[in-house]
């Protein structure tokens, strides 16, 4: 991709070029274009796009089912992206996604952010063309499936169609089935969507989205990591006068502040803990040293999210074997939490295996959590049920009109503002725990926002 | 396979881990055979010991079955966990470290699961903990045909090896060459496959069966497995609709009035014939009747959520990641002699 100051060339360019899809309408991103592209353009192409993929974040923040997202998305589009000439609207399409994989090639967690938003995006456009479309597009991932014979078919159509009743839909309306290794579609057999038989997943034409999705995530996932080593190798010098601020802009500018440089919180201490937790900590951290001090133990899911929150918030390593070593000690013994746990914390901190430095978790991540047997962790206005959710807001000091409001946000599962509700709520209603926002609260709250 | 009489004896009692642990007796135990390896990559196997007074060693490998063997026989280890196989010899690794990339990564592991008969406590009585007894060890038995039956004709593999893990539960572990290569997303897709009980600790129904009908391995564990045990086995052993039990039972139903409707029925047993079935089998019957009925559209599957609920297999959550070691303990050893014994002979 050429970026000049000049003329542009049009997108029938971008059509003949490896960007374009074979319908014209939905990219692939397989190759970056040769186009040329215009600097300003450079820029606001990508900020439209990432308003798209800012939405579409905001959205799986909700808990938007299938349909919700679809809807969300076309509009998103629509708004953001279309153009009246459809050639336009696919180069500013190509133009603004490679551009935003510059922006979001260069650390872990801008990958995964990046991959997850396009991964979406790319899976309800899928949806929403037409069948030949979709046809096509499946060739040209080259997913080398074939349809079920009929005889096939006619053996396991009484699995099938109970499957698909299962699922809540009409039994006996997909004709059309692709016999595929059960690895290829992880979703597909997570959420027992599909007939299973010695390894094959039973796949109807209407799921194919998912096969093409995954595809396109593993394409697009070993692009970035390209695109990472050709960015620190040469563009990030070479274009260091003309692209490489605008790149750095964009990402600064939208991602929110870096969470394991924190501007305005204090480092918290071991001996701050308990204090900070009745005053500062979210609903969810709070219920898990609650756990933690009963139980003197917290599974994995809990030890994750917690410890990486406490991490967060400053909480230096040593402190942190410490905490977890005094309640760990009290079930397991000392020496049984140096061998088994204390590695894993280490990890956290990026002092072991792969030396990730991992960041504490979004309240996307929290909210999207499953929760099983013995598990504290999730987000409590998700995942506890309604009693267990008032007795915790009780506790908080919650009550009356204000817990009513939150009950009933959570009915319409806007579960990441809640917890803000819940703070505005109590200063509202003058409740002494919560008014005075320290400094960590504050940076807890950057935390919830963040995305 | 050579088993020498020394061993025979031992063998004789599978079960008994003496009490004061003498390391003799590890080399004794140690003597024998253990299962082979695929020798195009034990090298690159990670082993971990945990020697007398609490010394760990990880990242052990060794270049064949003999070394492994005579390395064991040499440490006496009191416990061995099992690793991923990694991309190069975990004993070199410090080697690689310069490099700044990933090199070394764990690339193939076994598909584990692991259940814990301690998850059961909220619906056993008759132990909790890590106890275990012959009225509740059951709902180990039917977790494993459940599984095993579903590993094999859902997911087509072929070498599973159920252990019994030392404390209060079972691994398994799936040794087929497409389970070892298995990613993490495909691992805690399977498990996704098999969960059904959903929810932490403060959620107060946790089995949800939507829709219409059941996808067939649920309706299959359902009818081929867990319906005639919850029947015939655990509701009698468990006495679960004994009145200090019963409420839980009802606490399952999701329509208040369905609920006091039931347990209006219930009551009024009290009263009528000195009937030889028992209490139990009376109040399963009439539960099932009511919510059957055809009344009650929105509970259509609540039947089967209550034989879910408490029959059907709890995994361990926590996924098994590919770096995670395993423990083996004598047990598995024991385990595999004593089947080594069965298919040789004395």
């Amino acid at each position: 991709m050429e970026i000049v100051r000049s003329h542009r060339q049009v997108a029938a360019a971008a059509a003949a070029a490896g960007g374009g899809g074979g319908a014209g309408a939905l990219p692939t991103y397989k190759a970056a274009p040769q186009l040329e592209v215009r600097l300003e353009e450079f820029e606001l192409f990508a900020i439209d796009r990432l308003r798209v993929l800012k939405g579409i974040s905001d959205g799986l923040s909700r808990g938007k089912r299938p349909e919700e997202m679809e809807k969300l998305v076309s509009e998103l589009w629509k708004t953001h992206m279309r153009h009246q000439d459809p050639a336009e609207t696919l180069n500013k399409d190509i133009v603004s996604h490679f551009v935003l994989r510059l922006v979001y090639c260069r650390t872990e967690e801008l990958r995964k952010w990046f991959l997850s938003m396009e991964t979406t995006l790319f899976r309800y456009r899928f949806r929403l063309e037409s069948p030949e479309s979709q046809r096509m597009l499946m060739t040209e991932f080259q997913l080398p499936y074939k349809a079920l014979p009929h005889s096939e078919f006619e053996a396991v159509k009484d699995k099938l169609s109970q499957v698909a009743r299962s699922i809540g839909q009409s039994a006996n309306v997909e004709h059309v089935f692709f016999k595929v290794p059960f690895e290829e579609v992880p979703d597909l057999v997570a959420s027992r969507r599909v007939f299973l038989s010695k390894g094959y997943a039973y796949v109807a034409m209407s799921q194919v989205v998912s096969l093409v999705v995954t595809q396109f995530r593993c394409n697009i996932s070993k692009a970035l990591a390209l695109t990472n080593r050709k960015w620190t190798a040469t563009i990030k010098e070479q274009e260091k006068d003309r692209l490489t601020p605008i790149v750095e802009a964009l990402s600064n500018a939208y991602f929110g502040p870096d969470y394991s440089q924190p501007k305005d919180a204090v480092d918290i201490s071991l001996k701050d803990i308990d204090q900070l937790a009745k005053s500062s900590f979210p609903l969810c951290m709070r219920h898990m040293l609650d756990k933690l001090r009963e139980n003197h133990h917290l599974k994995h899911g809990g030890r994750m999210q917690f410890g990486l929150f406490l991490k967060g918030a400053g909480l230096k390593l040593e402190d942190a074997l410490a905490f977890w070593r005094a309640e760990f000690s009290q079930k397991i013994g000392s020496e049984r939490f140096d061998k088994e746990y204390a590695y894993t914390i280490r990890h956290n901190y990026g002092k072991e295996g792969k030396r990730t430095d991992y960041t504490p978790y979004s309240c996307q991540k929290i909210i999207s959590a499953t929760p099983g047997v013995g598990d504290h962790h999730g987000c409590p206005f998700r995942h506890f049920g309604e009693e267990n959710l008032r007795a915790a807001l009780n506790k908080m000091g919650v009550g009356g009109h204000a817990l009513e409001e939150i009950m009933d946000k959570v009915k319409n599962r806007h579960y990441q503002v809640l917890y803000f509700i819940a703070i505005g709520l109590t200063e509202q209603y003058d409740i002494p725990e919560l008014t005075g926002l320290s400094g960590i609260m504050k940076y807890t709250a950057s935390l919830h926002i963040n995305l | 396979m050579e088993i020498d009489d020394q061993k025979q004896q031992q063998l004789e009692a599978p079960a008994a881990v003496p009490e004061g642990f003498n390391t003799d007796y590890l080399r004794v135990y140690y003597d024998g055979k253990h299962p082979g390896c695929d020798q195009s990559y034990v090298g690159r196997r990670e082993f971990s010991f945990t020697l007398e007074n609490d010394i760990y060693l990880r990242f052990q490998s060794f270049d064949s079955a003999a070394e492994l063997e005579s390395s064991i026989k040499e440490k006496c280890p009191f416990k061995i966990d099992i690793g991923p196989v990694y991309s190069v010899d975990p004993s070199k690794r410090h080697a690689y470290a310069q490099s700044g990339n990933n090199v070394f990564v764990p690339v193939e592991r076994e598909l584990i699961f692991d259940i814990d008969i301690s998850d059961y406590d909220d619906v056993r009585y008759c132990c909790s903990g890590a106890d275990v007894c012959s009225d509740c060890w059951p709902l180990m038995t039917i977790a494993i045909k459940i599984l095993d039956t579903s590993l094999r004709d859902d997911f087509g593999f072929s070498h599973i090896l159920w252990v019994y893990s030392g404390r209060r539960g079972v691994h398994c572990w799936v040794c087929d060459s497409r389970a070892r290569k298995l990613s993490n997303e495909q691992r805690a897709a399977i498990a996704d496959y098999f969960r059904v009980y959903k929810g932490g600790e403060n959620a107060l129904k946790k089995v949800s069966l939507a829709g219409p009908v059941l996808h067939p391995f649920l309706a299959r564990s359902y009818m081929d497995v867990l319906k005639t045990f919850f029947e015939d086995r655990l509701l009698l052993s468990q006495q679960l609709f004994s009145s200090e039990r019963c409420q839980k039972i009802l606490d399952l139903i999701p329509d208040e009035n369905v609920a006091s409707e039931v347990h209006d029925k219930w009551q009024g047993n009290r009263r009528s014939s000195v009937s030889k079935e028992d209490v139990n089998v009376t109040r399963w019957e009439q539960l099932k009747t009511t919510l059957q009925s055809g009344k009650h559209k929105g509970l259509r599957r609540c039947v089967e959520e209550i034989v879910f609920s408490y029959t059907y297999p709890r995994l361990d959550m926590e996924v098994v990641f590919v770096f995670q070691l395993i423990p083996v303990t004598v047990m598995i050893l024991i385990l595999q002699l004593f089947r080594l014994y069965h298919r040789y002979g004395p």
